[in-house]
């Protein structure tokens, strides 16, 4: 172990902002962390043995306790579970012999649960060893067991296990053309690369992240500040659930994102890049690194790109299971490799980001819009879309939909059309944009694609009549307090206690004052928390409580007041050890 | 002419580089705050001190202080949510103020004095968390952590140590101590570091001195937490 430790540690220039990596390789081999490497990985990085222990407790994907040869994790997204995750994880763990949650007695394999694995449209998904699978089904169940339990090396899979689709089904302006590798960069410098960010102001291309703050505004705050350290850094820890589209950009369009990421770094002057990769997307990561190399053999990256003096590289680094950092300080501290806990604001990243230096944080999409950009000019995007919302925006669509897939459309392009052209029928309603976005009924199927209407990251999850709302709701609002970093009090406490209230007026023990209660908890959680995970924690319960106020009222018992708890099922233990079952052994609940 | 903002109405001074709290503390207005301490750098996690900044929710103890701010502070609206966050940390934790030692001298206790907290209103979680006596000098209850890190920020930043560090995850966050064994006696803490006095609750206690001060005779119990707040850290904000 040690020398591992040690070339690993080498491998990493001892660098303490490459503790991540560092841990993905130790955890790899070993399928946990153990506490001799926690020492060994703190005297060769000269940093603190509690900021490992904080790192490997804070990442799902980092262990203090041993898993298995093969830690398999079944994706736990609501797309999953309508594909009928559930009888699948159950009918794994008996054919494993393992429960979920745990390491099976001869330590080959472990069995969890995660969060979304971005393959809603070619689920029931998992990972294993990082790797994902897709399109789980008992059969495939059965082969996996097998492989397992004959402890094949993985590379000795079926490929098919692993193959993962790109479904696009409806390209629009960014994804059919296609750009020669460089020629964004050569416009740019051709055109000049001031007139190249007037371009990019007049295309009013704005962030394909969700929060959608103007794209040219924040290269330009960026190239402005003082210093010569800047960085770009490009987000591509999709974990928002039901979206899948940087999954399909990076395995098909890296070159343009990275062409993207080059543009913003001769324009505001940066020698560093980053591709944050979500640690699910571990079966990107060869790829994208030849792809990487290719661009350097090209003359894309290096020294002297292009020969116009500028000298810019990008580094690949993954994650570890956090969705938290996907909010870019958090990304930023997981990047420097620490928890991926949000900073206070300001300073904002483009004064004061990675390592403290101005940076840049864009999504995947933006950073592709932008090279396109560059390459045909700011109109050609601008004269797409509403007033407010310039170009096309690429949707990750899936649920009850015959063909899930990656559609781009132009800003203001109506719901209802977008249904057609999914396969949609007989539709409840859509959550747009993620847990963290929107749930509509379909009374409002007019709306629009914008961020002046419906704003979204991209995740368009469709769910049909059979499908019962307070279940995605409860799907969604567990996620959150399992995502929640913990930093702040209202999102900390209030995702968890949110969690408890739910589920028990989803379980019949609600009564009157619950539903008051929830709202008023959503209420605080939203104004109060710390960052926009705790902010939008509770936008499941209150768009859909907005809509359907019946419905969680039909829960409720009629009766005033009930506690949290159950008072009879508490007193199981005593009643088991009594070897007691008659009526005097029960308690009511409230007085009838 | 000195800059000034306006908190509830009022006109208050500030210079550059002073946080809204900072500039609240010099004036003589109180702003609820339990992990905020003058002589750290402001971590902005229990958001007790949330204000509202021209209509935008903002920490005060991080969020600088800016020409033009008409902050809101003693308004109802935020006393409301002041209470409900308080609420959260004594649900969250084992917090049973009548057998803790730091009664009368806890900072969470005189908070909800102070914003009239009544009951706990959310349901408790009663978590399983250890103690952790094998020190010397100090125990740690790891029952009534707020994870404030004033322990881990004093230990970094005023005993040139390194002994505390909050671990985990969301509600699963704990406090971990920088040994091998992960026991505070293996760490290099003394009873006399900054680290192991500065706890707003009753979490970390020197030991042999339970009791010292008779209740009854404790900071809180004849003053509310704003004055006490105002003379002691008015003072510690000029440093």
């Amino acid at each position: 172990m040690k020398q591992f430790i040690q070339d690993l540690a080498e491998t990493n220039r001892y660098q303490a902002t490459h503790l991540l990596h560092i841990l993905r390789g130790v955890q790899s081999r070993f399928h946990y962390i153990p506490e001799q490497a926690i020492e060994q990985i703190a005297e060769l990085l000269k940093i603190s043995r509690t900021q490992i222990i904080g790192v490997i407790e804070f990442y799902s994907f980092f262990h203090l306790k041993p898993r298995g040869q093969y830690e398999l994790l079944i994706s736990d997204s609501i797309t999953d579970h309508m594909l009928g995750k559930q009888s699948l994880i159950n009918y794994l763990s008996e054919k494993l012999t393992v429960a979920v949650g745990e390491v099976r007695q001869d330590g080959v394999v472990s069995l969890d649960n995660t969060s979304c694995t971005g393959m809603c449209d070619q689920g029931p998904a998992g990972l294993v060893n990082g790797y994902a699978l897709t399109r789980l089904d008992r059969t495939r169940i059965d082969q996996i067991t097998d492989l397992i339990n004959q402890q094949k090396p993985l590379d000795q899979w079926p490929g098919e296990l692993f193959q993962v689709e790109d479904n696009i089904i409806e390209p629009g302006l960014l994804l059919s053309q296609s750009i020669n590798q460089g020629s964004a960069l050569q416009s740019a410098f051709k055109r000049g690369l001031k007139e190249t960010l007037i371009e990019l102001d007049k295309s009013g291309l704005r962030g394909r992240g969700g929060a959608g703050f103007k794209t040219a505004t924040k290269w330009k705050f960026c190239s402005e500040e003082q210093g010569n350290q800047r960085y770009v850094i490009c987000n591509a820890d999709e974990g928002e659930p039901g979206t899948f589209k940087d999954r399909v950009l990076l395995n098909s369009y890296a070159h343009r994102v990275f062409e993207g990421m080059t543009l913003c770094a001769a324009i505001i002057g940066a020698q560093q890049g980053f591709l944050y990769l979500r640690g699910e997307y571990l079966h990107l990561y060869d790829k994208l690194q030849s792809v990487l190399d290719e661009r350097r053999q090209a003359g894309f990256l290096g020294n002297n790109i292009l020969k116009e003096g500028l000298n810019f590289d990008i580094e690949i680094c993954l994650g570890a299971g956090a969705y938290i950092c996907g909010e870019e300080s958090a990304l930023i501290e997981s990047l420097e490799g620490k928890m991926g806990i949000p900073r206070n604001r300001p300073p904002y990243p483009v004064t004061q980001g990675y390592l403290g230096k101005p940076t840049v944080v864009n999504n995947v999409e933006t950073f592709i819009a932008a090279a396109s950009i560059a390459v045909k000019g700011g109109d050609w995007f601008a004269n797409v879309g509403t007033e407010k919302s310039k170009g096309t925006k690429i949707l990750s669509i899936c649920g009850d939909c015959s063909r899930p897939g990656i559609y781009e459309y132009p800003f203001g392009t109506s719901i209802q059309s977008v249904l057609n052209d999914c396969g949609a029928r007989d539709v409840l309603g859509i959550q747009i944009g993620g847990p963290s976005g929107t749930f509509i009924s379909n009374k409002e199927f007019d709306r629009k694609l914008a961020f002046e209407d419906l704003a979204t990251g991209g995740s368009f999850i469709v769910f049909n009549n059979s499908r019962n709302i307070l279940d995605i709701v409860n799907n969604f609002t567990h996620f959150f307090a399992h995502e929640s970093c913990g930093f702040c009090t209202p999102c900390r406490v209030g995702t968890a206690l949110l969690k408890k209230q739910l589920d028990k007026i989803v379980e019949g023990h609600g009564s009157a004052g619950d539903v008051v209660a929830l709202e008023e908890l959503c209420q605080l959680i939203k104004t109060q928390s710390h960052c926009g995970l705790g902010q939008t924690a509770a936008n499941p319960v209150l768009t859909t409580l907005e809509r359907y106020p019946e419905l969680y009222q039909s829960q409720l018992k009629n009766i005033s007041y009930e506690p949290g708890f159950d008072l009879d099922g508490a007193l199981e233990t005593a009643r088991r050890l009594a070897k007691r079952n008659d009526a005097g052994a029960h308690l009511a609940q409230v007085e009838e | 002419m000195s800059k000034t903002i306006t908190i509830d109405g009022n006109t208050i001074p500030f210079e550059d580089g002073q946080t809204i709290m900072e500039a609240a503390t010099a004036a003589g207005v109180y702003i609820p705050h339990l992990c905020h301490h003058p002589e750290f750098t402001p971590h902005g996690s229990c958001k007790l001190c949330t204000v509202k900044v021209n209509g935008r929710i903002c920490s005060a103890c991080t969020f600088p202080a800016m020409e033009g701010q008409d902050v809101l502070n003693n308004t109802k609206e935020l006393t409301d949510d002041r209470q409900l966050i308080t609420q959260m940390l004594f649900v969250e934790g084992n917090h049973l103020c009548p057998g803790c030692e730091k009664t009368g001298n806890c900072q969470l206790q005189a908070v909800a004095y102070h914003l009239n907290m009544l009951d706990n209103h959310f349901p408790h979680f009663y978590p399983n968390r250890e103690m952790d006596a094998s020190h010397e000098d100090v125990l740690i209850d790891h029952n009534r952590c707020i994870f404030c890190t004033l322990c881990v920020r004093a230990s970094q930043q005023k005993d040139g140590k390194d002994v505390f560090a909050i671990s985990g995850r969301g509600i699963n966050k704990h406090l971990i101590f920088n040994s091998q064994s992960g026991l505070l006696k293996d760490t290099d803490l003394d009873a006399t570091d900054q680290a192991a006095q500065i706890c707003p609750t009753g979490a970390i206690l020197i030991k042999r001195t339970g009791y010292q001060v008779p209740i009854g005779e404790r900071i809180y119990d004849h003053k509310q937490i704003d004055q006490v707040s105002l003379e002691t850290e008015h003072h510690q904000h000029d440093k």
